[in-house]
């Protein structure tokens, strides 16, 4: 099709000529404005690359007049909050609880910290304000496992639970089916039994196999009366707050086969004045001792 | 002013009225193939939202997991519904504006139909099932980025091949973006795609890259995905509809040559953005901002030629809705293509990176743009393909427009707040030195926001099904019936 340029009358600019399927384009300069802020963008973009590092040679690359290293800026952002904290948080780490308690801005702090820590760091597992979850305990109930004073939990929270940390908290209970130790019947008898330590009625079912067998293999860590031991972490049955659940099914299935938790040692991540701080936060969610 | 144009044109013969019959069919599979998609798209998409909003509605099942149902989302969005368009329109633009019919045949286009149809279900059911190459917007694994690799170049074959055969002496302006988001996404697919499998027999492969060369060969993907397929195609479409529905000439051809080599150059090199602030070095992220600003006006160019091409014809976006969708997508893609060079510049992204500001941004050129065009596209081309005198409803029309757009609006501005929102918490510190919020508390502080993003998608969703039943109903409708059919397709070539 020969070119044919026409005249817009609208705009008062000719086509370029062209046709295609009846579309046509006009022939009109680039709006002014429009180049003018693609040269400011250039010109822009240009004193980025020369004020930071940008282009790359065969050795190495242009470091930019000012010197900029995001490394070394993230460095100075994280001094500079340690700075900020250090006063507090060195006067946490070397003082004893008692006197942290005593001195209530610094009590603030750690408040403050601890609160903070447990929210990013504990809150996962054992929930909001420590409220515990399926396999991770209540800590605001206080029902614990391994002591609720202050140094326990410091203890606790520094080196772990079965976390390969050599003072981790270490306990292991047997895989009672799993290994044969008891027959399963001799389980389900284990189980009835152990319903009525946490106020189960044995509804005229005889539980005395049961009880002995309790007392044969389970009291010595879990405590005559299943009150628990604290010495060897051995969980407090006779209480409705189980780990891994209440009903028959659950007690058959732990005694068989049991889970045990890990919890990390946080020394691998946070500082002593840190977990001196989440003790005591975690000791006031309402179940320290 | 046009020698050029004339010694160009002279050279070709053309033979006197000869009858060229376009292939119209494989057009109308696209259009089918983009509706359904889209459809699926934003259920998935409305389904997703509600997750986030209530996790409980992950179902505990892994298929209905927010982790696998997202990849089926943004490809369906992207490739299904986004692809089956570009494909389907190309077709329909680089045959009228050529005057060529397809080259290679009913037979080609055909399995390059099914066979992009096959990647996409197959594609969606190994994300349910949980394979995964793990790269954003490239993750099926190397059998089927193999089988995608056939398809496209057959693809880029057809296209170009017709391009070749045209019977017009130059090549039109949506054709070059067409021809830009072919080639590139070829390039980029591949590029991306280079992964060593276990086995022969097991879909689990390993990229060649790894670490931190992985990520920028992956954002250099992610980041050309959004901008030769989102936009340079849809660029594509936008500059042989609003001009057709307008009836109007092109604002300026100049514009057009320089917003679209200055688009193609910048845009490869911006991706970096994409890792400021990661093990990236520093001078790949400052390239990567410096190129995303200058990507500033050469993306604006295109939104000056289309709106500006309504000049003299304004009145059009009162009488003619489909029209009114184009020119609002090319509003929300000046917005969009501003918003991105910000947020590429590293103390922006400092605050926005990782938050819903990048989601909301995503979804404004998505929902705004790319779906808008497609949605003006669509009602222009149905009554078309199917020789019907007009639309079904023209009031359903503006219903869709106002609905979705609607959505659109709670959609951006409830992830614009969850996402300052969320920068600002993560970056409070209090008094003493330490963080003023935990995450837990800021994933609880954007759940309002969360759901009004739920209205707003499934406001947009609610508007895609009335635009599906309006145009079903101006196939099937007698009312819509033209008075005397002419044949298919036909074009009469010649002077």
């Amino acid at each position: 099709m020969p070119t044919k340029v026409e005249k817009d009358s609208i705009t008062g600019h000719t086509t370029t000529g062209h046709e295609w399927d009846g579309l046509k384009e006009l022939n009109r300069p680039l709006p002014k404005w429009w180049l003018y802020v693609m040269y400011a963008t250039i010109v822009w973009a240009i004193c980025w690359m020369v004020l930071y590092p940008s282009w790359p040679g065969i050795h190495g690359y242009f470091h930019g007049v000012l010197g900029y290293s995001q490394r070394d800026k993230v460095d100075a952002d994280v001094a500079a909050v340690a700075r900020q904290r250090a006063g507090s948080l060195d006067r946490i780490k070397v003082l004893s609880f008692d006197e942290i308690r005593k001195d209530p801005q610094l009590l603030a702090v750690a408040q403050t910290a601890g609160r903070i820590t447990f929210a990013n760091n504990c809150q996962p597992c054992h929930g909001a304000g420590g409220g515990g979850n399926p396999g991770y305990p209540a800590l605001a109930a206080g029902n614990w496992l391994w002591g609720g004073t202050l140094p326990d939990i410091q203890q606790t929270v520094t080196h772990g639970i079965r976390s390969g940390d050599p003072d981790a908290r270490q306990s292991q209970m047997p895989r009672f089916g799993a290994d044969g130790i008891l027959k399963p019947e001799e389980i389900q008898q284990v189980a009835d039994y152990v319903a009525t330590l946490f106020g189960i009625p044995a509804q005229g079912k005889d539980v005395s196999a049961g009880q002995k067998l309790f007392t044969e293999n389970c009291a010595i860590c879990h405590g005559d009366a299943g009150q628990g031991n604290r010495e060897v972490g051995g969980p407090r049955l006779a209480s409705r707050a189980h780990l891994y659940g209440s009903d028959r099914a659950a007690i058959v299935a732990q005694v068989t086969n049991p889970r045990m938790g890990v919890m990390p040692n946080w020394n691998a991540r946070l500082d002593e004045a840190t977990i001196k701080s989440v003790a005591l936060y975690v000791h006031s969610l309402g179940g320290g001792e | 002013m046009s020698d050029l144009a004339l010694g160009a044109s002279s050279a070709v013969a053309m033979p006197a009225h000869r009858t060229i019959v376009y292939n119209e069919d494989i057009v109308k599979k696209f259009v089918i193939a983009t509706m359904f998609w889209g459809v699926v798209a934003f259920l998935v998409g409305v389904v997703l939202a509600a997750q986030l909003a209530w996790p409980e509605l992950n179902l505990g099942i892994s298929f209905t997991n927010f982790g696998r149902l997202r990849p089926v989302h943004t490809s369906a969005g992207i490739f299904a519904f986004g692809g089956s368009a570009l494909i389907g329109t190309s077709f329909y633009v680089v045959q009228r504006t050529c005057r060529a019919r397809l080259f290679g045949g009913e037979a080609l286009a055909n399995f390059i139909f099914w066979g992009y149809q096959f990647f996409i279900v197959m594609a969606a059911l190994s994300y349910v099932m949980g394979f995964s190459q793990g790269q954003e917007y490239a993750e099926p694994e190397w059998h089927l980025d193999v089988w995608l690799t056939i398809i496209w170049v057959l693809y880029a074959v057809v296209f170009i091949g017709t391009v070749v055969m045209r019977e017009e002496p130059h090549i039109y302006v949506a054709n070059w973006f067409y021809m830009a988001f072919i080639l590139t996404i070829a390039v980029l697919h591949i590029g991306n795609n280079i992964a060593m499998p276990v086995s022969i027999f097991t879909a689990k492969s390993y990229n060649i890259a790894s670490g931190v060369q992985n990520a920028m060969i992956q954002w250099w993907y992610g980041h050309n995905a959004v901008g030769f397929f989102l936009t340079a195609g849809f660029l594509g479409m936008m500059y042989y509809f609003i001009p057709k529905a307008a009836n109007r000439p092109v604002y300026s051809y100049r514009l057009s040559i320089v917003h679209f080599w200055s688009l193609i150059f910048m845009y490869i090199w911006a991706g970096p953005h994409h890792l400021h602030w990661t093990a990236l070095p520093d001078w790949t992220q400052t390239l990567g901002m410096a190129f995303s600003v200058m990507l500033w006006m050469p993306s604006w160019g295109g939104m000056i030629n289309g709106i500006m091409t309504l000049s003299g014809a304004w009145d059009k976006l009162r009488t003619d809705p489909g029209l009114r969708f184009s020119v609002t997508a090319v509003g929300f893609y000046g917005m969009s293509t501003f918003e991105g060079p910000v947020m590429s510049v590293r103390d922006v992204n400092a605050l926005s990176h990782y938050t819903d500001w990048g989601i909301g941004h995503v979804h404004s050129g998505t929902l705004g743009w790319v779906a808008f065009i497609t949605f003006g596209a669509l009602y222009y081309l149905v009554p078309v393909l199917w020789q019907r005198q007009r639309l079904y409803s023209v009031r359903m029309v503006s219903w869709h427009y106002w609905i979705a757009t609607l959505g659109i609006v709670f959609y951006i501005t409830s992830m614009w707040v969850a996402g300052i929102m969320q920068g600002l918490m993560w970056r409070a510190y209090d008094a003493f030195g330490f963080l003023q919020y935990s995450f837990a508390e800021s994933v609880s502080a954007v759940h309002p926001y969360y759901v009004i993003r739920l209205t707003g998608g499934l406001f947009f969703l609610i508007g895609m099904l009335f635009m599906v039943c309006n145009l079903i109903l101006t196939v099937r409708s007698p009312t819509t019936e033209r008075p005397e059919v002419l044949p298919a397709g036909v074009a009469v070539a010649g002077e």
